[in-house]
């Protein structure tokens, strides 16, 4: 199954803030490492005289370099610790013209390993101001930030041995798709081309809302939508293609929810949130399920077919008890 | 019901858990006559393969009497009273992969697919008593099984034969015949099978029916070697000479035609440097697999061979002979074997007498000794080679 998730506001630009952020924590602890075991090459490489003061000062900075590396590597606001490695770096700039004013000895050395520290500092400094903008913008892990305002965009696909015809059929009666979709609790006709939908309990109970067919093209293609006033407008689209087997059907769905504010925004976002695709390509895994073999599958790990996968870890693989049973019945 | 179950890693506890009932429409009850410890067990109990729970029922090798029925099977399929042995792949009969008789990839007999997906980037058949990545089904070492899409996989034993003689046709005789199946037998080959357990002696035995010219056993435990040189085949003892060298010499140092990993990823090895890489990067996580047997299989194997594997590997392994294998044309092949697709011919062959599955059970114990069952397989102990659980 292949799928894709597009939200309005994109969360790229955090990531790659991240990992320049990664980027730069491995650097330091190259150099600190270094730094620390062998100090002696360290200095002859930079150019600077073997004395006790810098001695002390090139194992100050591989400890300092250390820290930077711990919280860019470890750190949640890497914005902070890109900071931190520009203060380090107006320190090093400082050390440097110092000893170029100071020293005679290897002064080719030096300027060499200035100008390439002021390279260093160039970068963090970018960093540490796109990684401060980004957090001002985004909290961290993308996938729970699902917000007010926000349309989610899913798409899944997959192959069902059943000939475009039948599966058409099955997913125009709109009354069966509740047995395959996770977030549906019931869908009731109430036109040719109009019905009445409500939501189960992992999309935010008592939600509903009317529908309308808004297109279809019989045999291959389904759009609707939700209409009139409701607390997350949603819309969809299912198109079926005949596969290059000459029995099999390709199924390929797009929905779109708006997310509102309040107790149900909150619930469709985290409905959403950890993996939103996840949740329809389980949808979909389950319409092949009906349609090839008849059933949603249980095991007795995941009794509970819809449900299945919102319960992990699961029970364990062995047989329900006839109290167990009764209670999940009605799941 | 009694029952094995899994208790945590090393830890194998025969517990009292309810019995099962009908959850699915074509799903039927087994009454268990006849079950078996597999190699593969050893592995779930040793800890190597991931989303195991305390209480999950082991067992995947099982045979009994259906003793109910759900209302969508087919009862000119199957009936209460039928005796059957239960292959343990499960697998709908219906999607794209079972009408290519790829059953052990069903595309809809995994409830945990989504997790199958992520850790082998398609998902699997579910499998009883293997995991909550195959499924989270009841294992068959129990009195009673719930056994899905019944009238898809159990075969019905119509004729005398005794448990013993059919028991095998659940995993490891067609797993060892299917490891010979894919190395497309010719009469002139000389067929090499690393591991000379239950299933490898399976593989020997299939690779000579299929019309092999030799057939050689490599292992380590004198008792093995001996069972598979009784059975006719070429021991050759991995702690006493250098294998590689040894295959030479049996084969005017061309090399087997043809070798079988029947292995897998807790393998051993004869140098002790090499067993402690691969034992220390499978303890800190960061390979899963112990592949000494197929990286020898692939480095022994004479250029243009086949190298089929039937040892189980669940995730990933390090030093991989890609340049022995791509240079020297080899033709690796492998599948969890697709059960169903051999359970009848096999029954045939042996109502005919060509196979005698019998020949490796050492040791049949009560259910309620699976315990120790476990202790005696896993550490080859009392020389043994299979142990039937009798519930």
């Amino acid at each position: 199954m292949t799928r894709s998730v597009n939200r309005t506001t994109g969360h790229a630009g955090h990531e790659e803030m991240q990992r320049q952020g990664r980027r730069l924590g491995w650097l330091s602890l190259g150099l600190g490492v270094a730094q620390l075991t062998a100090p002696h090459t360290v200095r002859w490489i930079s150019g600077v005289d073997d004395s006790a003061r810098s001695r002390a000062v090139v194992s100050v900075v591989g400890v300092r370099e250390l820290v930077h590396a711990a919280g860019l590597l470890t750190g949640r606001r890497k914005g902070v610790w890109a900071w931190t490695r520009v203060v380090g770096d107006a320190m090093d700039l400082t050390a440097l013209g110092m000893a170029i004013a100071h020293r005679g000895g290897r002064r080719r050395r030096l300027v060499g390993v200035t100008g390439a520290v002021a390279g260093i500092a160039a970068v963090d400094l970018l960093t540490a101001v796109h990684a401060t903008r980004a957090e001002h913008t985004s909290s961290a892990p993308a996938a729970r930030s699902a917000r007010k305002g926000e349309s989610v965009e899913l798409t899944a696909t997959t192959t069902i041995r059943k000939p475009a015809p039948d599966v058409f059929a099955f997913w125009r009666d709109l009354e069966n798709l509740p047995t395959f979709m996770a977030h549906l609790e019931q869908v009731r006709r109430t036109g040719d081309r109009t019905s009445h939908w409500s939501a189960s309990a992992p999309f935010g109970k008592d939600v509903e809302w009317d529908a309308e067919i808004a297109e279809e093209t019989p045999g291959e293609r389904i759009a609707w939508r939700s209409t009139g006033k409701t607390a997350v407008p949603n819309a969809g689209t299912v198109w079926f293609t005949p596969a290059p087997d000459g029995e099999s059907t390709e199924v390929n769905v797009a929905l779109a929810y708006e997310i509102p504010g309040g107790a149900v925004g909150k619930a469709v976002a985290k409905y959403f949130g950890e993996e939103p695709h996840q949740q329809l390509d389980d949808d979909l895994r389950r319409l092949k399920q009906v349609l090839e073999t008849g059933e949603v599958v249980r095991s007795d790990g995941a009794p509970w077919g819809k449900r299945a996968r919102k319960e992990f870890p699961q029970r364990p693989a062995q047989p329900l008890s006839d109290a167990e049973l009764e209670k999940g019945a009605d799941a | 019901m009694r029952a094995t179950t899994w208790a945590g890693r090393n830890k194998v506890e025969v517990r009292d858990v309810p019995d099962p009932k009908i959850l699915n429409h074509r799903d039927a009850i087994v009454r268990i006559t006849s079950t078996a410890i597999c190699g593969s067990d050893l592995h779930l109990v040793d800890g190597y393969v991931p989303t195991m729970q305390d209480g999950d029922v082991l067992g995947h090798e099982f045979m009994g009497e259906v003793v109910e029925v759900g209302p969508g099977v087919d009862p000119g399929r199957l009936r209460a009273g039928d005796r059957v042995v239960v292959p343990f792949p499960i697998a709908c009969g219906a999607c794209a992969a079972c009408a290519a008789e790829l059953y052990s990839c069903c595309e809809n007999s995994n409830p945990n697919a989504g997790i199958a997906e992520k850790m082998f980037g398609h998902p699997v058949a579910g499998i009883f008593g293997y995991s909550h990545l195959t499924g989270g089904f009841a294992g068959g070492q129990a009195q009673y099984a719930r056994v899905p899409f019944a009238d898809v996989g159990p075969i019905k034993i119509e004729s005398d034969l005794t448990d013993e003689q059919v028991l095998f046709l659940s995993d490891i005789l067609p797993t060892g015949y299917m490891g010979a199946e894919m190395c497309d037998i010719r009469s002139s080959d000389v067929v090499a099978v690393w591991g000379a357990g239950p299933v490898g002696q399976f593989a020997m035995d299939s690779a000579r029916l299929l019309g092999a010219a030799k057939v050689i056993a490599i292992d380590k435990e004198p008792y093995r070697l001996e069972l598979a040189e009784q059975a006719g085949h070429i021991p050759v003892n991995f702690e006493e000479v250098d294998v590689r060298s040894r295959l030479l010499e049996l084969t005017g140092g061309r090399g087997p035609d043809k070798c079988i990993d029947a292995v897998g990823l807790e393998a051993t090895h004869g140098s002790a440097h090499i067993a402690a890489y691969d034992r220390v990067k499978q303890a800190v996580r960061s390979e899963t697999e112990r592949p000494h047997a197929l990286r020898q299989a692939i480095l022994s194997c004479r250029s243009g061979g086949v190298v089929s594997v039937i040892g189980v590997y669940g995730g990933l392994l390090d030093k991989f002979p890609a340049g022995a294998w791509m240079n020297r044309s080899l033709t690796l092949r492998t599948g969890q074997c697709h059960v169903q697709r051999y359970m009848k011919p096999l029954l045939q062959r042996i109502e005919r007498g060509e196979l005698d599955p019998t020949r490796i059970i050492t040791h049949t114990l009560p259910l309620d000794e699976a315990e120790r069952g476990f202790e005696l397989f896993k550490n080859k102990q009392d020389n043994c080679e299979k142990v039937v659980l009798k519930p």
